[in-house]
């Protein structure tokens, strides 16, 4: 199938006839070129919208608790709860398709006043008890050390991971906290890690450069909070509804904490899904608009291929008829039309992918050193599947734009090349 | 070698042109023969038939032996691939392909591999004594070069047949006379040769003389050459 002779025959065709072929070429190198850029915007402002809500689970919900609005079990209404430490195994019991349960819990400081302190610095944060699952829900990057781990949480250990602000204030940049001692509403903690947040936009309890945080365990014991917690953080595994476990957490919670079951306020809970979701339709619409325009740029980058090439055909009936007289037949003319069409579109396509592709790389890069955090454009790339798709594409446009002219081609008689003189 | 039998051609246009009005024709193997007649004689439609470029309504025809009758395109391209070397008025080198190149082309169309019909080619042009420009494009070259090009395009795959439309017509005398005997030396090695021209000095260096006049053959002059001077016979 793959005739190197043959290809040869028709690069030199092209090579040798270099203004007509790069001519030709342009309109597809152009449409591709216009595709990549259009797509890497659109994948830009997508990746930065996405980065907003970025480090968060997307299948993630909170539960937590509000006072009740019914009376119910003797209880009168009004009254506040908590959740305890075997609602946690409870849950995992009794509802299929979590896939991460954990609780928090927090201590805030009120008026501002300085709560932690290494040596004499200090600073207000918030304080954060923390089993070490929940580091698959709010994600962050670890900068030193480690996160809370289930040693930690068995034997209550007094060790803390600490936000980055906290780091920067308290001990400074220049130190290597790991190891250190830091003081917290008064009783001593080790350093073990240092976190930053992927996402200052979206925070649960507090933005996490500003949180220290402890093993649940040990916070419960050191500040006399029982077992209980206050907020109750799961996602859903794959294939199951968060929505669906949302109620059937709900409910358990409710029979566990005699609360009525007909009360809507006493658990409270909110999700990501339906925001994700809001996202991924706007994108995806912007995506089907993109590829609209695109393949319209890329069809009339086509129709001009096809255009040039007839006329250019027009041209070479002397060399046709020229190769008709030497034997060329019908089939072999057709094929070369065709796969000169085809050469050619395909190496401008490509020419167009990785001019496009390298562009919005400098222009990523670009991005990127001048704003960390201007998140509205990020990554502005083109995914490989992507890539694969254009290059199908471009393929079956270099064979379109080839039909018109080989039809054309074989209408060409040897004995034109002779009478045209 | 060639046969034709009351070959007729009409072209339908606007008014119909009844161009060949039944040529009977024999050329035998070896034979160098021109055709010569005035403009619109039918010379030109003779020698398209000859070269199965066109076909024809009446008669028959029959190259080395076959019947050449409603080929199909294929058929057609095969025939005058293997068979018949065409050497042009115009040279109808292709331009963007250098003398090699042009040379190798028809071989290309026979499937040979590329570096066995550069050989060649190139064997073919050493012969005319272009080995020297087998990398120079066409119009690098002289009219009396190209003509030679084309020669040695129309021999390399060894045809049965050279046909050659006004050879000389774009050249000088002094290029005529060198493409002259080159064209006899090319018959003398035992290939058959048709010579379309108008032009008498160049019809009275070949072995038969066919008169075309309206259509028909006028009269067919057997030639002697004998002893022959190129130069004060072409002109």
């Amino acid at each position: 199938m793959i005739d190197i002779d043959n290809i040869n025959e028709i690069w030199q065709t092209i090579a040798r006839n270099k203004t007509r072929s790069i001519l030709t070429a342009f309109g597809v190198f152009w449409g591709i070129f216009i595709l990549v850029i259009l797509l890497s915007c659109g994948n830009g402002f997508k990746n930065g919208m996405m980065r907003q809500i970025e480090g968060f689970a997307t299948n993630s919900a909170f539960v937590f608790t509000m006072p009740t609005t019914e009376a119910y079990k003797g209880y009168q209404k009004g009254r506040q709860w908590e959740f305890e430490m075997s609602d946690i195994q409870s849950i995992k019991n009794n509802v299929k398709g979590i896939d991460i349960i954990t609780p928090v819990t927090s201590i805030y400081t009120y008026n501002g006043d300085n709560n932690v302190f290494y040596s004499t610095k200090g600073g207000s944060f918030g304080i954060k008890g923390v089993s070490p699952e929940y580091n698959e829900v709010e994600r962050s990057k670890l900068l030193y050390g480690r996160f809370i781990n289930e040693t930690d949480i068995v034997e209550g250990r007094k060790v803390c991971v600490i936000g980055k602000k906290v780091y920067e204030d308290i001990i400074g940049l220049d130190k290597n906290p790991v190891g250190l001692m830091i003081k917290a509403r008064g009783i001593y903690y080790q350093v073990v890690g240092v976190v930053q947040t992927y996402n200052e936009n979206v925070m649960i309890n507090g933005n996490l450069n500003e949180t220290v945080l402890l093993p649940l365990t040990t916070m419960q014991k050191a500040y006399n909070l029982g077992d209980k917690f206050e907020l109750l953080v799961f996602t859903a595994a794959k294939g199951s509804n968060i929505k669906d476990l949302q109620e059937s957490v709900k409910d358990i919670i409710k029979e566990r904490h005699d609360i009525s079951p007909t009360d809507n306020e006493a658990v409270m809970s909110v999700d990501f899904e339906q925001l994700f979701k809001v996202f991924e339709a706007l994108f995806t619409g912007i995506a089907v608009l993109i590829w609209i325009v695109g393949i319209g740029t890329l069809m009339s980058g086509v129709v001009g291929v096809s255009n040039i090439m007839l006329v250019t055909i027009k041209e070479r009936t002397r060399e046709i008829g020229i190769r008709r007289a030497l034997g060329a037949k019908p089939s072999l003319i057709i094929k070369q039309i065709l796969e000169e069409s085809l050469l050619l579109t395909v190496l401008a396509g490509i020419v167009g992918l990785m001019i496009g592709v390298a562009i919005m790389a400098v222009v990523a890069n670009f991005v990127n050193i001048s704003s960390e955090d201007a998140v509205m454009f990020v990554e502005p790339n083109i995914s490989f599947v992507t890539a694969i798709s254009a290059t199908v594409i471009i393929v079956l446009s270099g064979l379109l734009a080839g039909i018109l002219p080989a039809k054309r081609a074989t209408q060409i008689k040897a004995i034109d090349a002779i009478r045209e003189e | 070698m060639i046969k034709l039998e009351g070959i007729n051609k009409t072209y339908f246009g606007a008014q119909p042109l009844h161009v060949l009005k039944g040529i009977d024709l024999n050329v035998e193997e070896g034979e160098l023969v021109s055709i010569m007649g005035a403009s619109g004689s039918g010379k030109s439609t003779l020698l398209n038939i000859l070269g199965i470029l066109d076909n024809y309504d009446e008669g028959n025809y029959y190259l080395a032996g076959k019947l050449v009758k409603n080929l199909t395109e294929n058929q057609a391209a095969e025939f005058r691939n293997r068979f018949i070397g065409f050497i042009f008025q115009s040279f109808n080198l292709i331009p963007f392909k250098t003398a090699v190149e042009n040379v190798a082309l028809p071989l290309f169309y026979q499937g040979v591999p590329r570096k066995k019909r550069n050989q060649m080619a190139l064997e073919y042009l050493d012969r005319f004594g272009l080995k020297d420009w087998a990398d120079h494009y066409p119009n690098e070259l002289s009219g009396g070069q190209k003509q030679r090009v084309s020669i040695a395009r129309a021999l390399v795959t060894s045809p049965k047949i050279i046909l050659a439309d006004e050879p000389t017509g774009a050249l000088d005398s002094k290029t005529s006379v060198e493409v002259m005997k080159i064209l006899r030396e090319v018959n003398a090695s035992g290939i058959t040769m048709i010579i379309v021209t108008h032009e008498r000095g160049i019809a009275n260096l070949t072995n038969k003389i066919v008169h075309l006049k309206d259509g028909v053959i006028e009269n067919i002059k057997e030639n002697n050459l004998g002893s022959i001077d190129l130069e004060r016979d072409v002109k």
